[in-house]
């Protein structure tokens, strides 16, 4: 277990040297930072001084070596628009963004499991139908326009919660949060349900197909003959079973609810990193932009990491060593 | 002849599928006797399986029984409520199935299965649970039983696995135990060890068994009586030496020449010619009928049963022992 977990580690820090050189290339392509950060009516000479003093004068590829030079040092430079580490910029919006994924993950599992499990017990039923009818809904429309829809219904029409910004935080042992405040709550509500829509349809899918697979199982029947209650067999023989790919495609599905949160953070203003990384592309503000990436690559590398080592747990048949 | 432990009389099980109707088991009747050992056997497809599961009402969507009787110890379970079904399943009447492999939960270790077992029926704190499962284990003959509780299925070999589930089927010393192919997955010489010690353990309970089986050779010597199964109904049943020393239908002596050990060293063996029906399109009359060398046009009225000696009989208009009067 340990042999494997080091070797995920050292193979991820390959990944992150291949994303810093794919975005460092790729913001190099879109355009030069300094137009976008100078005034346009600024001298030669002003706009000489800036490009130096941002580096931006020496080729790309000494400018890489000196930003890897740096990064292995723990610096990952500072943004052009702000001039504080961009690190700094991007933990302080963590925060934030890992509220409301969290938040709506817990939705899509609370809400999600037990509805898959309804419609995977009673296939064909008028409930079962409608249940499916939701999740296709919920799986096809696009998500910024369930945003909209969503403000449009219960901020602009009924006007029970707002629509926009993160409210009155308060803290839970020493972590910040919205949950702390019922302000917060009234806040987190609608972008947390926007956010978990797309996941909460997938898991009634995922649950629903999985109890659909296992119900007919001989091992399901056995476990009738030996007279026990069906919510033993449902809570017990049936859950325990289809939680292994559930973990698996939700520990995936971690990653892209915080990579997702961009749009719903973009629709409700919510302060977090996801609107930190649309502002910066718009400014070129190519630190900034790097950070991020490899800030949420980090995160996928771990979450993947967890997942396995959860994988190994409850499913006894895996053992790591063969995934390594 | 003492009050049958298990009767079951006219028993019709159907399943509603696109393509019609499939009465899987039609018109089914037999007797268990408390401690007997019935063989019920037949081609795949026959019904056999299906009739377990009637018993114990098990029957999933779309089957259903849709008619006749099935009294366990004077107790009608056909239509007997959901929870009484429960009470009696695994404490009364326990079934062992034909896949080891597939039996188990794999995700559930050995010790949750056997003590969740227990503790559906009786009332007892978990360290007395561990310790009956222990037992049972032991009893079943796996070695070091202790260790072997927190194993997960998979790290038993397929033998194994099915003492596990035999174990569990002894639990509540049932009065009866369907036995589904048990010993069909796993090699001859397990198959033998398995059926020698099924055998003493029931004697020692005075616990009846419905052994199905495909293989009459697996039941020629374990059965006290035996019931020929094709295409959904008894076609012959009566005491097993006698059945099988002389059949009285033609399919009951079509499967006695297949088997291996009875016909001569070298010799090929007879199979039955043809294929079970299809029981969407059962011919019309006897369905043995287009593999039958006896056949004639008697054989397209649909033949009775009738008596063909003590305890026996048969549904054929040619019964290969003579008739006796009921
Ligand atoms: N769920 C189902 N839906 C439709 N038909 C079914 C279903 N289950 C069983 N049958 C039909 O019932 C008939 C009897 O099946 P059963 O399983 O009892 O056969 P069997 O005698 O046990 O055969 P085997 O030796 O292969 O186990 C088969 O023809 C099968 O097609
Ligand atoms: S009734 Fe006729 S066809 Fe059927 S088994 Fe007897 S002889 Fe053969
Ligand atoms: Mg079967």
């Amino acid at each position: 277990m340990l042999v494997f977990i080091i070797r995920r580690l050292m193979q991820s820090a390959l990944v992150l040297f291949a994303v810093s050189v794919v975005v460092f290339v790729g913001i190099y392509a879109i355009g030069n930072p300094a137009d976008i950060l100078l005034p346009d009516d600024a001298t030669e000479q002003e706009r000489d001084h800036a490009i130096a003093n941002l580096g931006l004068d020496k080729p790309l590829p000494v400018q890489y070596g000196i930003f890897l030079g740096n990064a292995v040092q723990g610096d990952l430079g500072s943004s052009f628009v702000f001039n504080i580490p961009s690190i700094d910029l991007i933990l302080s919006r963590m925060p934030a963004t890992l509220e409301l994924a969290f938040c709506a993950l817990v939705v899509a599992l609370v809400l999600g499991i037990p509805l898959g499990l309804l419609a995977g017990l009673r296939p064909g039923s008028l409930l079962d139908r409608t249940i499916v009818t939701g999740s296709i809904l919920g799986f096809s429309l696009p998500n910024f326009w369930q945003g909209l829809m969503l403000i449009m219904i219960f901020s602009v029409t009924l006007g029970w919660v707002p629509s926009s910004g993160r409210g009155e935080t308060g803290s839970i042992f020493g972590l910040e949060t919205s949950l702390a405040t019922w302000d917060g709550i009234h806040h987190l509500l609608l972008p947390a349900i926007n956010l978990s829509l797309f996941k909460l349809s997938l898991l009634i899918r995922l649950t629903r197909a999985g109890v659909r697979e296992t119900m007919p199982l001989d091992f399901i029947t056995f476990a009738r003959a030996k007279g026990l209650s069906e919510t033993r067999i449902v809570g017990v023989h049936v859950l325990k079973t289809i939680l292994v790919p559930i973990i698996t495609v939700l520990g995936m599905e971690l990653g892209s609810v915080i990579a997702f949160a961009t749009v719903t953070e973009t629709i409700f203003a919510w302060p977090g990193m996801g609107k930190l990384i649309i502002d910066s592309i718009n400014h070129l503000d190519r630190p900034v932009v790097v950070a991020y990436l490899m800030v949420v690559t980090l995160m996928f590398i771990l979450i993947n990491l967890v997942v396995d080592v959860l994988y190994s747990i409850l499913d006894p048949r895996v053992r790591l060593q063969g995934i390594a | 002849m003492a009050e049958p432990l298990l009767s079951i009389r006219d028993l019709h099980t159907h399943f509603d599928t696109k393509a019609g109707i499939v009465k899987a088991v039609n018109g089914v009747s037999f007797d268990v006797a408390p401690g007997e050992i019935l063989g019920l056997v037949g081609e795949s497809g026959s019904g056999k399986s299906i009739t377990g599961f009637s018993i114990l009402g098990l029957i999933q969507q779309p089957g259903r029984i849709v008619g006749g009787s099935i009294r366990f110890a004077g107790e009608e379970l056909v239509g007997a409520e959901t929870t009484r079904l429960r009470q009696l399943r695994g404490r009364d009447i326990a079934m062992i199935f034909q896949d080891p492999m597939m039996t188990l939960n794999p995700v559930l270790r050995i010790d949750t299965q056997i003590v969740e077992a227990i503790l559906a029926h009786e009332n007892v704190g978990r360290a007395v649970a561990l310790g009956r499962a222990r037992d049972a284990l032991a009893k079943v003959g796996i070695p070091s039983p202790e260790e072997r509780l927190k194993a997960y299925p998979h790290q038993f070999s397929g033998g194994m696995r099915q003492r596990v589930a035999i174990a569990i089927a002894l639990l509540h010393r049932p009065r009866l135990i369907i036995c589904d192919e048990p010993t069909t997955a796993l090699d001859v010489t397990i198959q033998a060890q398995i059926i020698h010690e099924m055998r003493l353990l029931c004697q020692e309970q005075g616990t009846a068994l419905i052994w199905i089986t495909h293989d009459l050779a697996v039941v020629d010597s374990l059965a006290d009586r035996l019931c020929v199964m094709y295409a959904g109904r008894i076609v012959e049943q009566g005491p097993a030496g006698a059945v099988i020393a002389e059949p009285a239908h033609p399919y009951t002596r079509g499967l006695i020449d297949s088997i291996p050990s009875r016909n001569s060293r070298g010799a090929r063996l007879k199979q039955i010619p043809g294929m079970a029906p299809s029981p969407l399109a059962l011919p019309a009359g006897c369905p043995f009928r287009p593999r039958c060398s006896y056949a004639d046009d008697a054989c397209l009225n649909e033949p009775s049963s009738i008596g063909v000696g003590a305890g026996r009989d048969a549904r054929c208009v040619h019964p290969l022992v003579a008739r006796v009067p009921a």
